[in-house]
């Protein structure tokens, strides 16, 4: 039969000089970016999500010009005296006008002449705003009546890079982004495949298990440098957020940060099978560090009694360690701690990965 | 026909698993010379699928040996991996690659076999080439999955269901494929439990129930096996209380007559004698006859005659 010779034609053994595109680990790792590129929804939370919420937080934040306090005086020379201050938006009011605005919220403070050539501070003491303006309309008042400091004062005002919200933010959100991408990056993919009996099918094939979870050690390295290029990048050209440490010295936090939250993502997914359990144990994992690591607002506001919990987890280790290299060129040397936290979970999870890891 | 041991295929000795609440295999023996397409047959919880499984190395037994090719999986996993090919039942390969992709990543694992191209003109998806495997049909994600099973050029190639839940036109196209491969001279496996299936494909077939191989042989010796060559399916109207068993088994050229769901099928010998004997009975008692079917003998009646159930009954 002429198909059957064509058929026994094409199955003869060959074995052509295999190409470098051949090797099965550069196929397994250019499946990992195929799978990666061609899901828009991961891309999108991987490259586009931080740049967008750094721009937004970056907006709310921005530094604005001093605030001005609005306040009413009842009088002329009062309101002469306190228009001094440039940091007060002085009215003029009669009295049942000025209480009306007082009322309505209009003016925080309202500033009274009182008997025997005193003023009266009418405001609410709770509002932090009141107690601003009460401060600044008195010195303005003592002023104008001839006060002078006993002590000489010179201001000295902090409104370079690297003190702002946004530079405190974009190592955060690196931070974050570098959790994000090795959990569900490594987590995802593995269960998915689990689900789809496709582990099953990779392992009744000659595939070396070692390669495959090499592969996905390959495509987290390049994929990292893009993620860490992307937002940093971005806090500099856009925010000029300083990176004021050695950038090797960062590249290797990232690479030890990504490593470690990789080994948390392969310890998740080593025996799941669903992908809503993999989602409920991933944000399970994820959820407290988001709250509790300094992604948006410093760890140390939490108490003290927590601050052992707080220190131990590795986002918080990643954070402090990118912020202290960021905005402080700090070097790998002064980040000893951070790196033992990073490098500890690191081999915890990845070994106890290896051990608890099914297949089927 | 006594074989030496270089040229079985497959050779299991006393196999035994259990699950938690069940016993999936138990001690089964079973010898596939080299060249053979042997069909595991069987319903649903059979053992048929952790059978295939031991013998790809992805369940461990609890008892017994397996030999393929003359190697073992505690000796030569590596070497058995390169030779064999593996279909199982429901994997799903991953959406997002194209067909050229898939069959790239698996053609890297293996040492030899045909390049990329010449897997994909055999399973004929030359113009999916490019295609998503998510965008694929059932029939050409089945071929696709057949293609990764021979890509390492295998000399053992295990299938485990390949037509279940097929079309009848992508079963004919999977079939197609199988019958390319036996004319090649290499050794399959391959589990069903469609009838037609084993009996278009397979020189020999096991029949497996509870974990053990319960009928051994060509799909014509099987159903030589049972005595009769023809089935007759019939039902009456009215209360059967007019018609018991015995009276039909002693009809000419009537083997052994099965009273199900209301009606009766009986296995026949010669059906140019039993169906006029049939008629007569019935008038001769005013029954009337409201349904009447013959076919011939397949592996189901063979499979219904030793267990008293279907192949499908879940």
């Amino acid at each position: 039969m002429s198909d059957g010779t064509l058929l026994a034609h094409q199955l003869r053994p060959v074995t052509h000089g295999r190409r470098l595109s051949d090797h099965s680990l550069v196929q397994l790792t250019l499946v990992r970016f195929r799978e990666f590129l061609r899901e828009p929804e991961a891309v999108f939370w991987v490259f586009v999500f931080p740049i967008l919420l750094a721009t937004g937080l970056g907006i709310a934040f921005r530094n604005r010009p001093a605030d001005v306090v609005k306040i009413g005086a009842v009088g002329p020379q009062l309101a002469a005296a306190l228009q001094a201050d440039k940091s007060l938006a002085v009215e003029t009011l009669d009295r049942s006008a000025a209480e009306q605005a007082l009322r309505a919220g209009r003016i925080v403070l309202l500033v009274l002449p009182s008997a025997g050539g005193g003023v009266t501070y009418r405001y609410d003491d709770t509002n932090p705003d009141a107690r601003t303006a009460r401060l600044l309309a008195d010195h303005a008042v003592q002023r104008a009546a001839g006060a002078r400091e006993a002590v000489a004062a010179t201001e000295d005002l902090v409104r370079e890079p690297g003190s702002r919200y946004i530079d405190f933010l974009v190592p955060g959100l690196l931070g974050m982004n570098l959790m994000g991408s090795g959990i569900w990056g490594l987590g995802f993919t593995i269960v998915d495949a689990r689900r789809k009996k496709l582990l099953k099918r990779l392992i009744a094939s000659p595939m070396s298990r070692s390669q495959y979870l090499l592969s996905f050690l390959l495509s987290r390295l390049t994929m990292l440098s893009l993620e860490v290029l992307c937002v940093v990048g971005f806090g500099v050209l856009v925010f000029r957020v300083p990176v004021r440490g050695p950038i090797w010295e960062l590249a290797v936090l990232c690479l030890v940060a990504s490593l470690s939250f990789s080994a948390l993502g392969l310890l998740i997914a080593s025996r799941v099978r669903t992908i809503e359990a993999a989602s409920g144990l991933m944000n399970f994992v994820m959820l407290p560090m988001w709250i509790f690591s300094g992604v948006f607002f410093s760890a140390d506001r939490f108490p003290a009694a927590f601050q052992p919990f707080v220190r131990a987890l590795p986002l918080t280790a990643a954070i402090d360690g990118l912020r202290a290299s960021m905005l402080q060129g700090a070097g790998l040397s002064q980040l000893g701690r951070q790196l033992a936290v990073l490098t500890g979970w690191l081999v915890v999870c990845f070994f106890t990965a290896l051990k608890l890891f099914r297949w089927r | 026909m006594p074989t030496t041991p270089n040229q079985l295929a497959v050779c299991v000795r006393g196999l035994r698993k259990a699950y938690s609440d069940v016993v999936a295999v138990d001690h089964l023996d079973l010898e596939v010379g080299a060249g053979e397409c042997f069909g595991l047959l069987g319903p649903n919880g059979a053992g048929k699928t952790t059978t295939i499984e031991i013998c790809e190395g992805l369940l461990s037994p609890d008892g017994g040996t397996v030999e393929l090719l003359g190697l073992t999986w505690e000796r030569d996993a590596a070497e058995l991996r390169q030779r064999l090919g593996v279909q199982l039942q429901e994997t799903q390969l991953s959406e997002k690659l194209t067909v050229e992709e898939t069959i790239r990543l698996f053609r890297s694992f293996y040492r030899r076999g045909p390049a990329v191209g010449e897997v994909i003109a055999m399973v004929q998806l030359e113009e999916k080439r490019g295609s998503r495997v998510g965008a694929l049909s059932g029939g050409q994600k089945q071929r696709l999955a057949m293609a990764c099973a021979l890509v390492g050029d295998p000399d053992l190639l295990f299938l485990d269901e390949p037509t279940t839940g097929l079309d009848p036109q992508a079963r004919r196209q999977v079939w197609d494929l199988i019958e390319h491969f036996k004319t090649t001279g290499r050794t399959i496996i391959l589990t069903t439990h469609y009838m037609d299936e084993a009996e278009r494909l397979c020189g020999r077939v096991a029949i497996m129930d509870h974990g053990k191989v319960i009928s051994l042989g060509t799909p014509r010796e099987l159903i030589a096996s049972i005595g009769a060559e023809h089935m007759v399916q019939f039902a009456i109207d009215g209360n059967t209380n007019g018609l018991n068993l015995q009276a039909l088994e002693k009809l000419e050229g009537v083997r052994v007559v099965r009273c199900e769901n209301g009606g009766y099928e009986l296995q026949v010998t010669e059906l140019h004698r039993a169906v006029p004997a049939i008629f007569d009975e019935l008038a001769r008692r005013g029954i009337p006859l409201t349904e009447l079917r013959t076919h011939s003998a397949t592996l189901e009646d063979v499979f219904v005659s030793l267990t008293g159930r279907h192949l499908r009954d879940e």
